[in-house]
């Protein structure tokens, strides 16, 4: 019974979506404020039936009712029972329905927040975001619906979640990830709803600014789980792959930091107008094209399930109305909202405008690698595939040139500004990042040219910042007063930009320094990686609540004194027979050791076995994690509150239309 | 010239060069970079190229692995029911591998005919085959317990 109520509120959700998508358009065209004021309540109402149907689908997980096809496909009575709410969104089914209870949240939270925007805005935005929900809730309804039944043929027992996703970093890596991909549909609606009014200013760009930081933030913490999941469950030690997958949720990102950018100068100086809302429709297509390529199984991928070519049909139909309509959108009523605003070449506005080139290139060569396996298999060119050599020969260069011209943007002026300043200001961040480069990498490691010239451009960041913020500080009466003018949305700036630095660090150190073996231990062996002594003392079989393992102990001594006990398992899971790797890790702020078990070799109880010395890899996702506290800080910012009072002021606001 | 149409003159200039910059990267780094696949038939027929790194996919034979007592050397054969390959893989196989289950192999091709593997996926759960492996059983007509089609 549960079920069928899920699905019914389920299909009064879609009902309620297309209302949406209609109602308040057609309100905004004919200046009906009655129907344009419908729009927040029926945003509340979708939230409210999304939840129920999810709700319902999560008390079926819980309680077992093998007869729902999902559960029975993707659970087990011995799943332990945080993994069955989680094992909702480990399917196709589910995850389709968390993806529409993630967007219902963003409508709503859009509906309830944004009180203060003129209610034409309004309107247009949350109809927009409500035809987006209609695709997405037709999309599982038709195709892919999550309350079908096994009946009659119920199983007696579930045949178990897959053992990678039994994992606590699998519980919120796919809601933080869909946070940040839906959240870049609002980024969508309001440059869309902006194109509709052909109102596009820095009023516009405030609004929308809040909304993309915090997309931009989930999907940072999102990939970041993604990557730190990888590392430590699958086994092999690698914490980015670029899978197609990956790649999926890396492309918005990227178009996603182009698109915070572009903002920041669409909204302090009323430039790249139209250029912004091109961003933002492109982070929102990528998003969209991610979760094509990751529903229709059109490419080989962990993340893969299987294939079932109408709903690869759907979305490709999605998409291309999505991306089709807001082009042509844009190509009609861009020029209506284009700038005319002169800068000069030394200034923010250039800085940002190589920002912005550089990722929407890093974009294009990524998207460029994912798809060429599809373009040369449509052309009957052979299955082809694009390796990691690829990505890492253009990604690579792309960010090294990013970063030095990034050095200069906190300390540089809108409008106009002088190199021989840039100069004058960055002169010591300069020869302190040089100092750093020459003295760093000699204090505990072999030199290293790479290390070298990644800590060289972290320094020149994050001496970069520091000289600003002594700057903006000193200019105050006192420390404290001075303290206090570093607005959030400075502060923000600041902790995404130390967190880009840590990256650089993070992602080179390890990959420099990383040493990897593979090699034969049996109980009594012992390696030396690096100086830590890994000893393997013994091998003894375990037991878990739905699997049995074999786990080998091993202790870690450095200098004779025992520092870390690590044991890795192999189980095999009792519902699937599924055989997992689960590695064992000795996490530091500086180095990682990781042991993972590969399979038995030979007769006398030898093991193959994966010893890692992992240098700085945690400051890489230290990094992200920095980068979306930053983007979560600027939200603080006073203006966009003040803003929101001074707009209640004025309601209802119409007069603000074409 | 107008001081805007200048800029934007400049603009359009700037982005042609970087994108230029890219797109030779881009050349330069799919060179050698891309693999193409070959079903074992294929191979066996002498079509793929030695020495270049390729992949091959198809079904791992029953009783072909055969690992090394005093290494991680290890040597089994891909089918696709109309031809074999030799693989040797020096390594860890990722946990799905097994005899009779879909893998892709990807590595050199030697003279001798053995593919040295570099990397050995395997599929990473029971209802999902590699579309690789999929299409090699596909054009050699065989399923994937080597029954015909």
């Amino acid at each position: 019974m549960i079920p069928e109520l899920g699905h019914f509120a389920l299909i009064i959700a879609l009902g309620l979506t297309i209302l949406l998508s209609i109602i308040p358009m057609w309100g905004a065209w004919r200046r009906n404020v009655t129907a344009m004021a419908l729009a927040p309540g029926l945003a509340l109402g979708i939230l409210c039936f999304v939840s129920i149907a999810y709700v319902c689908l999560t008390w079926a997980f819980v309680n077992d009712d093998f007869s729902v096809k999902v559960v029975a496909a993707n659970s087990n009575s011995l799943l332990p029972l945080m993994y069955k709410f989680s094992a909702l969104w480990g399917n196709h089914e589910g995850s389709l329905l968390l993806w529409a209870l993630i967007l219902a949240l963003w409508t709503a939270a859009v509906a309830t927040f944004s009180r203060g925007l003129p209610l034409l805005m309004l309107a247009r935005v949350l109809s927009v975001m409500g035809a987006v929900g209609v695709g997405f809730l037709s999309f599982s309804l038709l195709t892919s619906n999550p309350f079908a039944r096994l009946l009659p043929g119920t199983p007696a027992d579930g045949s178990d979640l897959n053992p990678l996703l039994q994992d606590p970093g699998l519980i919120i890596h796919p809601p933080l990830l869909y946070m940040g991909y839906v959240g870049f549909s609002v980024a969508f609606a309001f440059a869309i709803a902006a194109l509709l009014g052909g109102r596009l200013d820095a009023a516009w760009a405030r609004w929308s600014r809040p909304w993309t930081n915090i997309a931009w933030a989930f999907l940072t913490l999102g990939i970041m789980l993604g990557s730190w999941w990888a590392y430590y469950e699958l086994g092999w030690g690698g914490w980015w792959f670029w899978d197609p997958v990956e790649n999926a949720s890396f492309m918005p990102w990227l178009a996603g930091t182009a698109l915070v950018h572009s903002l920041a100068a669409t909204e302090k100086r009323g430039l790249f107008k139209s250029w912004t809302v091109l961003l933002a429709i492109f982070a929102f297509s990528l998003s969209l094209l991610g979760t094509f390529l990751v529903r229709s199984g059109v490419l080989t991928s962990v993340h893969a399930f299987a294939t079932d070519p109408a709903r690869g049909l759907y979305i490709l139909v999605f998409l291309a109305l999505v991306v089709g309509g807001s082009l042509t959108l844009y190509a009609l009523r861009a020029p209506a909202v284009s700038s005319r605003v002169h800068f000069e070449w030394v200034s923010r506005e250039s800085l940002l405008l190589f920002n912005n080139v550089v990722f929407l290139v890093a974009t294009l060569t990524v998207l460029f690698g994912t798809l060429f396996p599809l373009i040369m298999d449509a052309l009957g060119q052979g299955k082809v595939s694009v390796g990691p050599p690829y990505f890492n020969a253009v990604f690579v260069p792309l960010m090294a040139l990013l970063a030095p011209v990034m050095g200069f943007g906190p300390v540089s002026r809108w409008k106009r500004d002088k190199t021989a300043r840039w100069f004058a200001e960055l002169a010591l961040p300069a020869a302190a990042a040089l100092l750093c480069a020459i003295t760093l990498p000699l204090l505990n490691a072999p030199y290293n040219v790479w290390v070298a010239l990644a800590v060289m451009l972290a320094a020149w960041l994050v001496f970069g910042l520091a000289r600003d913020v002594w700057q903006r500080v000193r200019s105050g009466s006192h420390l404290a007063a001075g303290l206090r003018r570093l607005t959030p949305s400075y502060l923000g700036m600041l902790l995404a930009h130390l967190g880009f630095a840590a990256c650089i660090v993070g992602v080179v150190a390890t990959s420099q320094y990383a040493l990897e073996h593979d090699l034969k231990m049996q109980p009594g062996d012992a390696k030396v990686v690096a100086g830590y002594e890994f000893r393997f003392v013994e091998l003894v079989p375990v037991r878990g609540p739905n699997f049995v393992a074999d786990e080998a102990r091993f202790e870690v001594y450095r200098d004779g004194a025992l520092i870390s006990r690590l044991a890795p398992q192999k189980r095999r899971y009792l519902a699937s027979g599924q055989v997992m790797t689960e590695a064992a890790i000795d996490a530091g702020l500086f180095r990682d050791l990781f042991v993972a078990m590969g399979e038995p070799v030979g007769e006398q109880g030898a093991w193959a076995m994966r010893l890692h010395y992992k240098p700085m890899i945690r400051w890489m996702w230290l990094g992200a994690i920095l980068m979306a506290v930053g983007a979560f800080t600027t939200v603080l910012d006073r203006r966009y509150r003040r803003q929101r009072q001074t707009a209640t002021a004025e309601q209802p606001g119409l007069a603000h239309g074409v | 010239m107008h001081p805007i149409r200048r800029q934007r003159l400049l603009l359009v200039l700037f982005i042609v060069l970087f994108s230029s910059a890219a797109v030779g990267l881009i050349t330069y780094a799919l060179r050698g970079n891309i693999n193409l696949f070959f079903p074992p038939a294929q191979v066996a027929e002498g079509k793929a190229p030695v020495g270049k790194p390729i992949r091959v996919g198809g079904m791992v034979v029953e009783g072909s692995v055969q690992r090394s007592s005093d290494s991680l050397e290890i040597a089994f054969q891909l089918t696709d029911y109309k031809a074999q390959v030799d693989v040797v893989f020096e390594g860890i196989l990722p946990d799905l591998f097994g005899e009779g289950q879909g893998a892709v192999a990807s590595g050199l091709l030697g003279a001798d005919g053995v593919l040295k593997a570099s990397e050995v996926l395997a599929k990473h759960d029971e209802n999902y085959m590699p579309p690789e492996v999929a299409e090699a059983l596909k054009q050699s007509g065989f399923d994937h317990k080597g029954k015909p089609q």
